[in-house]
């Protein structure tokens, strides 16, 4: 992206002043050198996003924005009900309530080499992952309305789980306000056999270990210690949400282009929050989110289960979960005034800061704890939320690396099995069913992630706290 | 990746989008440019010319315009490959209308065989187009979320 298209508030913040159609501004957090590597199609979606009804404030990308559907990957924007707003099926994508759980081990790296063979082995044999691959919970349909209705702390009451946790888990594990009524015959089919699987594409599960602490006050409440083993968990809704997703996104576009709703590009789909359409999808959305919380608490609790196998009495306590692709109702102070809008978050992060409400008690002078993602062979990052953060995108960071490559060219460049050897030879063990989906995501086709998070960073979304790197990699 | 019908060349192809895959269909109809896309789609998993006609999956699908029609005929498939766990290598579509009528063969996921590399979430309106470019040549595409 060009930089002179945009004018700069500061070396992390550049504004695309609102013009012609926008209804606000558009701003972009990230430095020089990561916006001129950014698709252009940033800068046309993100001016989009800011097209549309309700909009407040600003259309926001974040440092690691790519061209996504309609809204941006790496987008966030508020939509306020009472100024017309809208809900965005795009604005939320096909994978709903995608996130990151992180679990402490308390055990060392050191500890585990004599086992990283066996536990690599043991968590691809009891963690489904890859295309096609099934769970072994099956879901009547009461079961299902339950899960879709009680999220993580259903899972925990059948067993899955551990209670002691929910708190660490957004919303404390339930999304409330969901309506598996409004959750088609079609998503429910999809994901009868799916809860508890990691899915494919980007998603994986990773041992890691503590490589780094930029915060130690943060890392010590956030229970992170250098040279320890920690877990974390990248996954989502499964096909329910991606069901979810295809339907309403669908029937959105088609609403509006009824209604006379000019798009400037159909992705953008939308309808009113205060619509029949709109009030339907919040409620599947929400189950889908409950749905997302759930199966990351079932494959959180078989790695558990995996660990202590091992490792009898380890503890794996979850030090986070939180998801990066959901619209939320939120109150921020906008214009000065306190009002509830509706956020959504496109591959990116909440990122409340210190004192929330809506932190657990243990977390509230440290902030929310941000967990970006790597890619394999590149490290992850935990962050923390600020207090400047509100003022700045309505409390969100970014959520990875993001790519800089498609999976296209990553096909073109690299073979699965070299990759594979090339990170065995760094002491990293990959698992994976699929030599091409390696290949495809191969840790050179994403962008740098410490780049992103410096910028996060220095940009006040986000503060650095600790750096992960892998030792095994789940691949789905 | 290539048939010839009626003197045009019916073929598919990826093209590259920044996070996901772009699927293309031509061919010389409508219906061979949305089977084309179909192949395409399933390209994205796995190798379409490795996978065995074993079953027939009937697919039927109404839209208010044909580009809308071509992600419901792609999502429909998407959500036939899920509940089953198939992949399918061979279509043919008729279309008569804002209706398509199509029919799938293929095969249950066979991984040491078809080693599929990603599932596919859902066929998306980024870069959809349903045209006839010239006479004769038809193109049906879209990205799809992986």
């Amino acid at each position: 992206m060009d930089l002179t298209r945009l004018e700069s508030i500061s070396a992390f913040a550049w504004r695309i002043p609102a013009r012609g159609t926008m209804r606000v501004p558009a701003v972009i957090f990230a430095d020089a050198p990561l916006i001129e590597d950014m698709d252009d199609k940033v800068f046309e979606q993100i001016t989009n996003v800011a097209t549309l009804p309700g909009i407040v404030e600003a259309a926001y990308a974040m440092p690691d924005a790519h061209w996504g559907y309609g809204f941006p990957i790496g987008g966030v924007a508020a939509f306020d009900p009472n100024e017309g707003g809208v809900v965005s099926a795009g604005g939320v994508g096909f994978d709903i309530s995608c996130g990151v759980r992180t679990m402490l081990t308390g055990l060392s790296a050191h500890d585990i080499e004599p086992l990283k063979a066996a536990l690599a082995d043991e968590l691809f044999a009891r963690v489904p992952a890859g295309v096609g691959s099934t769970g072994r919970i099956v879901l009547s349909e009461p079961e299902m309305d339950a899960m879709l209705s009680g999220g993580a702390a259903w899972a925990v009451a059948q067993g899955y789980g551990d209670a002691a946790n929910l708190d660490r888990i957004e919303e404390g594990g339930r999304m409330a306000g969901a309506k598996p009524e409004e959750v088609s015959p079609r998503a429910r089919k999809r994901q009868r056999k799916e809860m508890g699987t990691l899915g494919s594409g980007n998603h994986y599960l990773e041992v890691q270990e503590v490589t780094e602490i930029l915060a130690p006050e943060a890392a010590r409440a956030f229970g992170l210690k250098i040279g320890e083993v920690v877990v974390s968990i990248h996954c989502g809704s499964r096909g329910l949400g991606h069901q979810i997703g295809t339907e309403f996104l669908r029937d959105m576009a088609v609403a509006a282009a009824e209604s006379g709703i000019v798009l400037p590009d159909r992705e953008l789909a939308c309808a009113p929050i205060a619509s029949p359409i709109g009030q339907r999808y919040l409620g599947a959305m929400r189950a889908a989110i409950n749905c997302a919380l759930a199966n990351r608490e079932i494959v959180g609790h078989i790695t558990r289960q995996v660990f202590t196998d091992l490792v009898p009495g380890v503890r794996l306590d979850l030090l986070f979960d939180v998801s990066h692709n959901t619209c939320k109702v939120e109150e921020h102070v906008i214009d000065g005034k306190r009002r509830a809008v509706f956020i959504h978050r496109k591959g990116a992060t909440r990122a409340f800061g210190p004192g929330h409400s809506e932190l657990p008690e243990s977390l509230r002078a440290t902030g929310q704890p941000v967990l970006i993602g790597g890619s394999m062979g590149t490290a992850s990052y935990v962050l923390a939320g600020t207090a400047a953060s509100e003022s700045l995108a309505f409390s969100s960071a970014c959520h990875g690396a993001g790519r800089r490559m498609s999976r296209h060219a990553a096909l073109k460049r690299w073979k699965g099995r070299r990759v594979v050897d090339d990170l065995a030879a760094r002491g990293i063990m990959i698992r994976s069913r699929s030599s091409r989906g390696v290949a495809e995501e191969a840790p050179g086709a994403y962008k740098d992630v410490g780049a992103v998070v410096d910028a996060s960073d220095k940009a006040g979304l986000a503060r650095k706290v600790a750096r992960l790197e892998p030792l095994i990699c789940i691949k789905g | 990746m290539t048939r010839k019908t009626r003197g045009e060349t019916a073929r598919w192809e990826l093209f590259p989008h920044g996070a996901d895959m772009g699927v293309r269909g031509m061919g010389p109809s409508l219906e061979t440019a949305f089977e084309q896309a179909a192949l395409a789609l399933t390209a994205v998993l796995t190798d379409p010319s490795a996978v065995e006609s074993q079953t027939a999956v009937d697919v039927d699908c109404e839209a208010p315009d044909p580009e809308i029609l071509l992600t419901d005929w792609l999502n429909a498939l998407v959500y036939e490959m899920a509940i089953r766990n198939m992949v399918f290598g061979r279509f043919r579509v008729q279309i008569d209308g804002s209706r398509l009528r199509g029919r799938a063969w293929g095969e249950t996921v066979d991984a040491g065989r078809h080693e599929p590399a990603v599932e596919v979430k859902g066929a998306t309106m980024t870069a959809l187009k349903v045209i006839e470019e010239r006479p004769g040549k038809w193109i049906a595409q879209c990205v799809v979320d992986v």
